[in-house]
């Protein structure tokens, strides 16, 4: 089974665009380079190694990205800002993802009444704006620590998510498939589990993927407007926050956490994008895709 | 319709229904009932094959699936080897299902499409805890080459495989749990000619290898006289006529089934034919004609007012010939 | 044959796919004389509908017709034509009906609309007088209280009624020639009846030809005067309704035909022809069919079968034309067949 996942991502891979590909790369290195940032990173983290001489330093060759007004190194806080950033949203993304699906699934395969009431209760969440909802408890609660942010973040995102899996588990309930394993005798915990889950992975994949994308910058958001995380720990909005009000006399201190922000997320999103293209597997050319069959009908 | 020296009937189905409401209108919400099944009765024997046909919408696959309890019926019985299938619930009902199983027409839509082929046919052995590991690895393999598929094509996914044999990969899902009865619902009609005569010589085997009974459903009435031995015709949800097959194809009472036959295509470009083309639309089961439903475009020379009242019952006009028609004579 | 109003000689569609080039249609030739009806059968995947899109140009990528293949229509290359004029004769002289008609007309758009926008294109006509046209047409085609209906959506409709607007729609201008690609396919068999009684009382009307392609056979025997088996995205047997019907040369015509379940005729078991068709990347080199054919010899792996003259206007792509001594058993259509 394992070997075989392997050989579907490595044909996935095959049909990636190149744009896609270039997606997956960007994410792959800035992925790597926050993981690696002990070691890439040439100042520790938070050194203000001269505050009076080396403040708020143009790019140079002892500094790639600058100085900021504290003189710590850019680069090295990009590096570390990214251990935070990608680690919060993809941590609150598969928070979103988990519940969203869950609840989506039972939803729609239940139906009726349990679905009509399911649905009334992410119509009222939604009637809050996620943003509002945000500011509204982190306001109260500062600083808060970096696992309560991602458990935040994540459980007030995962409604579109259950949305669309309610919806595909809806079509999913008159698919025959489901209709057989009914006919087999399979229970509803089993069907959810075996027939409906694994068909709506793929959407849930690309969904997590864009929404990767969303949390970074409502993450950034959340810094800049000084509630997100907190010092010691620096995130990209944080840093971004931080050095605006000196972009003129210092634009590498706001450039670069903002190109880091930009570039990811929209390599998230190109990602997410191809991959609702790839991950089908009826989506395999074939010749049946030239002619359909001349199917009948009932 | 149980004539005393018979054998029991493996199935018994009496006076089912199956009504949907349905919502219309956005501003104006309207309800409607659609009634898909409207008093459908008949037995299929141990072994037997009934076929089933009628046109779309006439409620033949609501009758498979809600004798199946796939739909819930609205009322109605159905007695499957003597037990009430209806007054069964949860797990009794899950342990039935072993008993009676259904091969689709969609072979796209019936395989999920990310079970490999293998697990596919292996899921019924799990859930009735017919075999485990090893031992059921050899069954499933046993029933792809029953079906006549390669035991190797277990590891692959329904994608790799043509229409035809998807199809084959559906019946050996179904013959996993060794039921005595399958309902067929329009198995052949999305394959290609060449492909469909090797599914229906493929069911015939196995129906007499495995002494199985079907509830043989389509719309394509040369299929049906090839396989059943006695054949339903179904209008608007309601069983018009019911014979042996070779009856209803030669001496068809009804003037609905007269219509039907007539209006296949036959490849025999000599042919000397005469055509019954019916007028109109089938109506909609939501509004059925009053009286007997075939009225509005029953092309009967008797054909008078009385149609339009009476609701003309089942009647057996000949013997084991049944026709729902007033202007049929009995001894017909 | 009379100067044929369509012509198609060596018609070449490929796909191409990751997968590799699928020749969909791989050296077509066929002709439609005015006022004929052609059927074209064959099973899916044999190139049968490709062939109808590429007649109209209609092909997108990753299709393309290949150089070296010729369409005439009334005399003019239709692949060498710019797209405005192959633009003004879609619809005008060449129409289509399509399978499904649900998909094939506009949801949000009322009938009478879709009908009408036929006359406005082609004909300038105006407004009014394009919706009395219309009006007219649907009348025509047999759809009761037309000026009601043509007010109403797709949607309201039922198929046969659906299948009789397209028809309407692609006959509005008076075609030269018809296009029905599985017209009844979606259809009941008693609706199926009507449309293609309709289809033929049309078609005397206008005097219009018709290339009617179906996988039924029953279909084709009822309605074409002539017929193309298609294999392989080429034709195999070309032959009258009649000569094919009494007397199929082609293997694959025989093998359709005993596969057949008829009304009225019992056999033990149906005859199958084995395997599947083959995928258009990978046609077999030599005969397309040889893989599933009982009667193939060495002959048929090395060369590809030229098209062999069976009787007039009877052709066949088979190596038993030259050597009919090879041909395995006697099963012709209806074999051992018994009639009840």
């Amino acid at each position: 089974m394992s070997a075989d996942g392997v050989d579907r991502a490595r044909r996935a891979w095959a049909r990636l665009s190149p744009g896609a590909r270039a997606a997956a790369g960007v994410i792959a290195v800035f992925a790597l380079a926050s993981l690696l940032a002990p070691w890439l990173a040439p100042y520790r983290v938070g050194q203000q190694i001269d505050i009076v001489h080396l403040a708020s330093l143009p790019p140079s060759w002892a500094h790639p990205f600058g100085t900021d007004r504290y003189s710590r190194d850019v680069f090295t806080r990009i590096l570390y800002g990214g251990r935070v950033s990608l680690s919060i949203a993809t941590l609150a993304v598969v928070v979103s993802a988990t519940v969203g699906t869950l609840y989506g699934a039972v939803a729609g395969y239940a139906g009726g009444a349990v679905d009509t009431v399911m649905m009334r209760v992410i119509d009222a969440l939604l009637s809050v704006p996620r943003v509002l909802m945000l500011i509204a408890v982190l306001a109260l609660w500062s600083p808060v620590p970096v696992a309560a942010l991602v458990l935040l973040i994540g459980l007030t995102g995962w409604f579109d998510i259950a949305r669309l899996v309610r919806a595909q588990a809806l079509a999913l309930r008159e698919r025959e498939f489901v209709v057989a394993a009914r006919a087999l005798g399979a229970g509803p915990a089993r069907i959810v589990r075996r027939h409906v889950l694994p068909n709506v992975l793929g959407p849930v994949i690309v969904a997590g993927a864009l929404a990767v994308g969303n949390v970074i910058v409502l993450e950034a958001g959340l810094s800049f407007l000084g509630i997100g995380v907190h010092e010691p720990l620096a995130s990209w909005g944080m840093m971004f926050q931080d050095a605006t009000d000196q972009f003129v006399s210092a634009w590498w201190a706001v450039i670069f956490p903002g190109a880091a922000i930009v570039a990811t997320v929209l390599a998230f999103n190109t990602l997410g994008d191809a991959l609702r293209d790839v991950l089908d597997p009826r989506q395999l050319p074939g010749h049946a895709a030239l002619e359909p069959p001349e199917t009948a009908h009932g | 319709m149980s004539a005393p020296a018979r054998p029991a009937p493996l199935l018994q189905v009496r006076d089912l229904r199956k009504h949907f409401t349905r919502t219309r209108g956005v501003v104006r919400r309207e309800h409607e009932v659609v009634r898909a099944v409207d008093g459908v009765s008949f037995d299929v024997m141990p072994g037997e094959t009934l076929g089933l046909v009628g046109e779309s919408g006439c409620g033949k696959t609501t009758t498979g699936r809600a004798i199946l309890r796939l739909v819930e019926p609205t009322s109605g019985s159905v007695h499957f080897d003597g037990r009430d299938l209806l007054a069964l619930r949860g797990g009794d009902l899950r342990r039935m299902r072993r008993r009676m199983q259904i091969v689709f027409q969609d072979p796209f839509s019936s395989l999920n499409p990310r079970m490999t082929v293998g697990a596919i046919v292996r899921e019924g052995l799990t859930i009735h805890r017919l075999a485990e590991g090893e031992a059921a690895d050899r069954r499933v393999r046993q029933l792809l080459e029953e079906v006549g598929l390669r035991p190797e094509y277990a590891g692959r996914y329904p994608h790799e495989f043509s229409g035809g044999q998807r199809q084959r990969v559906g019946i050996a899902r179904a013959l996993s749990v060794e039921p005595s009865f399958i309902v067929c619902d329009e198995p052949v009609s999305a394959l290609d000619v060449s492909v469909q005569a090797q599914v229906v010589n493929l069911l015939a085997d196995l129906r007499r290898e495995r002494q199985l009974a079907y509830l043989f459903i389509a719309h394509d009435l040369a299929v049906v006289e090839h396989i059943a031995d006695r054949v339903a015709v179904m209008y608007l949800g309601h069983i018009v006529e019911l014979a042996r097959a070779r009856d209803l194809y030669r001496e068809p009472l009804m003037p609905y089934t007269r219509a039907l036959l007539s209006a296949v295509p036959v490849p025999d470009p000599g042919a000397a034919r005469e055509r019954i083309i019916l007028h109109g639309d089938v109506p909609s089961p939501a509004h059925p004609p009053s009286g007997c439903v075939f009225h509005p475009r029953c092309q009967h020379p008797a054909k008078d007012a009385a149609c339009t009242q009476v609701v003309p019952p089942l009647e057996e006009k000949a013997p084991g010939h049944f026709a729902a028609c007033i202007k049929v004579p009995a001894g017909a | 044959m009379a100067e044929p109003l369509l012509a198609i000689e060596d018609l070449r569609t490929y796909f191409y796919t990751a997968a590799g080039v699928a020749r969909a249609v791989d050296g077509l030739s066929l002709a439609v004389a005015p006022g004929e009806t052609v059927g074209v059968v064959g099973e899916s995947g044999c190139g049968k509908s490709v062939s109808a899109l590429s007649i109209l140009r209609l092909v997108s990528p990753p299709g393309r017709i290949e150089p070296g293949s010729r369409i005439l229509f009334e005399g003019r290359d239709l692949l060498a034509l710019d797209e405005r004029a192959m633009r003004a004769i879609r619809g005008r002289r060449i129409a289509m009906v399509f399978q499904e008609p649900m998909t094939a007309l506009n949801p949000v758009f009322t009938v009478g609309d879709q009908v009408a926008e036929v006359a406005r294109i082609h004909a300038r006509a105006s407004r009014a007088v394009a919706w009395k046209q219309a009006v007219a047409m649907l009348d025509r085609v047999g759809i009761p209280a037309p000026d009601e209906r043509a007010r109403e959506y797709p949607h309201q409709l039922s198929g046969g009624m659906r299948q009789r607007v397209m028809i309407a729609m692609a006959l509005m201008m008076k075609p030269a020639l018809l296009i029905a690609d599985e017209p009844t396919t979606a259809l009941d068999v008693t609706i199926q009846a009507q449309i293609l009684e309709l289809l033929a009382e049309l078609q005397r009307e206008y005097g219009m030809s018709v290339l009617l392609i179906t996988h039924d056979l029953g279909v084709v025997a009822e309605t074409a005067s002539r017929v193309v088996v298609m294999y392989g995205g080429e034709a195999v047997e070309q032959a009258p309704v009649a000569a094919l019907f009494a007397a199929p040369h082609h293997p694959y015509t025989r093998g359709l035909l005993a596969a057949m379940p008829r009304l009225g005729l019992l056999r033990e078991r149906l005859q199958t022809i084995p395997g599947t068709v083959p995928a258009p990347t990978a046609w077999p080199d030599g005969c397309r069919f040889r893989d599933r054919c009982s009667s193939a010899w060495e002959r048929c792996a090395a060369e590809h079968p030229p098209v062999y003259p069976i009787a007039p206007g009877h052709e066949s792509r088979c190596h038993l034309a030259h050597e009919p001594a090879r041909r395995d058993g006697p099963a012709a259509a209806g074999g051992r067949a018994v009639r009840a």
